[in-house]
C-alpha cells in the first residue's frame, strides 16, 4: 500500500506521466460531468418543486452553490499544491497551482454574479455588505493577488514560490468565509447542505443539486488538466518526448 | 546580541530620516481632512463615519510606509548578510516589524485622538479607537512584512503591494472599525477587540515565518 502511494507520488512528479494520464482521464471526467450537468440542470430547473418561501427564484441554486463551493475548495487546492511544491520541491505541483488560480477566480466571479441575480428578487437588492458576500469578494481579491504575482515576477521559479507563499497565507480567509454565516447573523441564509448532517432540503431538490456540484468538480478537473498540459508542453518544449508527441520530429 | 544591534541601528536610521517618519502621519492627517470637505462638514454625520475614516486612513498610511521595510537593506546588500548570519531570519523579520510598529503604528495611534476631535467623534469612541489601533497596527506591520518581502526585488513592487496585502487587512479593518462603532453607541466593545487580538496572535505566528521565507525567495535570484 505504502509502496503504491510512493510510486504514484513519484509518477505525479513526472510531467510526461502527468501529460499522458491526464489525456486518458480527461474525456471520462468530461462526459461524467456532461451527463450529470444536463440531468441535474434539467431536473433542477424544470421538474424540482418550487421553494415554499422563494418560489422559482431559488432555482439559481443549481449554479450558485456549486460555483461558490468550488471557488473555495479551488483556493484550498491551490494552497495545498503550493505547500507541496515548497516542501517537496515538486515542480508539477507548482504548475497545477498556477493552472488553478484563474479558474478559481472565474468561479468566484460566477458565484458573486449568480448571488447578485438571486439576491435581487429575494432581498430586493443586487448587493449588500453582508459578511458572506464581503468575504467572498475578499476571496476574489486574494485570487487577483496570486494571479498578479505570477504576472509581475519574470523568473519562473521565484514566481512559483512567491505565489505559493501568498496563497498559503491567504487560506486564513477560508474559515472566515465558511463560518461568516454562523458567526454574524446577517442577510445571507446559512449553508443549505453540509457533509456531516442530513440535508434539510427535499430529496427531489437536493439530488439534482448534488449532481450539478459533482459535475462542476468534474469539469474543473478537465479544465485544470487542460491548462496544466499546456504549461507542461511549454516548459518541456525542448525535450524529446514533447517533440515526438506533437509529431515535430521523427 | 546582533538582533539588539540591528534594532538599535534601524531605530536610529528611522529617527534620522525625519521625512520618512512624518510623511505617513501627514498623509493620515490629509486623508482625514478630505472627508469633511468632500462629504459634509456636519458634525453629527461626521461623528458617525469617523471610526471608518480614521481606520481607512491608518490602513493606507501604513501601506505607504510598508514598501520601505526591507528596501534599504536589499539595495545595499545588507539583507544577504542577515540571511547568512546565525540568528534565524524569523527574528530578523520580527525586529523589522517591531521597528515599523514603533515608527509607523505607534505615532498613528498617538495621533488618532486629534483626528477624532477634528471629525467630532463622540467621547465614548476614543478609548476603543486607541485600543483598536494599538492592537491593530502591529497586525498591519506583521502582514505587510509578507507583502514587502515578496515584492522587495521587483521594480513595480510599490503597485503590487496593496493588491497582495489589502485582502489580508480587511478583517482587521472590519473588527477594528466595528469596535469603535460599538463604543460610540455605548455598547460593549471588548468582543470586537478580542477578535482583533486573536487575529494578532494568528498573524504573529504566521507572518514572520512566511515573510522570512518570502525574503529568501526574493534574494535567491
Amino acid at each position: 500500500m505504502w509502496q503504491a502511494i510512493k510510486r504514484l507520488y513519484h509518477k505525479l512528479g513526472s510531467p510526461k506521466w502527468f501529460y499522458q494520464i491526464s489525456e486518458l482521464w480527461s474525456p471520462w471526467f468530461f462526459w461524467v460531468g456532461a451527463i450529470l450537468m444536463s440531468v441535474g440542470l434539467v431536473w433542477g430547473l424544470a421538474f424540482a418543486p418550487a421553494d415554499y418561501l422563494q418560489g422559482n427564484s431559488f432555482r439559481i441554486i443549481y449554479i450558485h452553490v456549486p460555483s461558490a463551493l468550488l471557488s473555495q475548495s479551488a483556493y484550498i487546492m491551490m494552497a495545498v499544491a503550493g505547500l507541496v511544491g515548497l516542501v517537496w520541491k515538486m515542480k508539477m505541483s507548482f504548475i497545477v497551482g498556477k493552472a488553478i488560480a484563474p479558474i478559481g477566480a472565474g468561479m468566484a466571479v460566477l458565484a458573486l454574479l449568480t448571488g447578485a441575480i438571486w439576491g435581487k428578487p429575494t432581498w430586493g437588492t443586487w448587493w449588500v455588505w453582508d459578511a458572506r458576500l464581503t468575504s467572498m469578494l475578499i476571496l476574489l481579491f486574494l485570487y487577483f493577488g496570486v494571479i498578479a504575482i505570477y504576472n509581475a515576477i519574470e523568473n519562473e521559479d521565484m514566481a512559483n514560490k512567491a505565489a505559493a507563499v501568498l496563497s498559503i497565507v491567504g487560506t486564513i480567509n477560508i474559515p472566515i468565509i465558511k463560518y461568516s454565516v454562523e458567526w454574524w447573523n446577517t442577510l445571507h441564509q446559512p449553508a443549505t447542505i453540509t457533509l456531516t448532517k442530513k440535508p434539510t432540503m427535499a430529496p427531489e431538490m437536493f439530488i439534482p443539486l448534488a449532481m450539478t456540484i459533482i459535475a462542476f468538480y468534474c469539469w474543473f478537473a478537465v479544465w485544470v488538466f487542460a491548462r496544466t498540459r499546456n504549461e507542461i508542453l511549454w516548459r518541456e518544449r525542448r525535450t524529446k518526448w514533447v517533440r515526438q508527441t506533437l509529431g515535430l520530429s521523427e | 546580541m546582533s538582533l539588539y544591534a540591528l534594532l538599535k541601528r534601524d531605530l536610529l536610521i528611522a529617527f534620522r530620516n525625519r521625512g520618512e517618519l512624518f510623511n505617513p502621519l501627514m498623509f493620515f492627517l490629509m486623508v482625514a481632512s478630505l472627508f469633511p470637505l468632500a462629504v459634509t462638514p456636519d458634525p453629527q454625520f461626521l461623528g458617525e463615519i469617523a471610526p471608518g475614516i480614521i481606520w481607512v486612513g491608518a490602513l493606507l498610511a501604513t501601506l505607504l510606509s510598508m514598501d520601505l521595510m526591507f528596501k534599504g537593506d536589499y539595495e545595499d546588500g545588507a539583507i544577504e548578510q542577515l540571511l547568512v548570519s546565525p540568528s534565524p531570519t524569523m527574528l530578523f523579520v520580527l525586529v523589522k516589524v517591531l521597528v515599523h510598529f514603533v515608527v509607523a503604528g505607534l505615532p498613528l495611534t498617538l495621533m488618532a485622538p486629534l483626528l477624532g476631535l477634528m471629525l467630532s467623534l463622540p467621547e465614548s469612541g476614543f478609548a476603543p479607537l486607541m485600543l483598536s489601533l494599538l492592537i491593530g497596527t502591529p497586525i498591519l506591520s506583521l502582514l505587510g512584512a509578507i507583502g514587502a518581502a515578496l515584492t522587495v526585488g521587483l521594480k513595480k513592487g510599490g503597485m503590487l503591494m496593496p493588491l497582495l496585502i489589502l485582502p489580508l487587512y480587511i478583517p482587521v479593518l472590519i473588527f477594528a472599525a466595528s469596535s469603535v462603532q460599538a463604543g460610540v453607541q455605548g455598547d460593549p466593545y471588548i468582543g470586537h477587540l478580542a477578535f482583533l487580538g486573536a487575529y494578532l496572535a494568528m498573524s504573529l505566528v504566521v507572518a514572520p515565518v512566511a515573510a522570512a521565507f518570502a525574503l529568501r525567495i526574493s534574494v535567491s535570484r
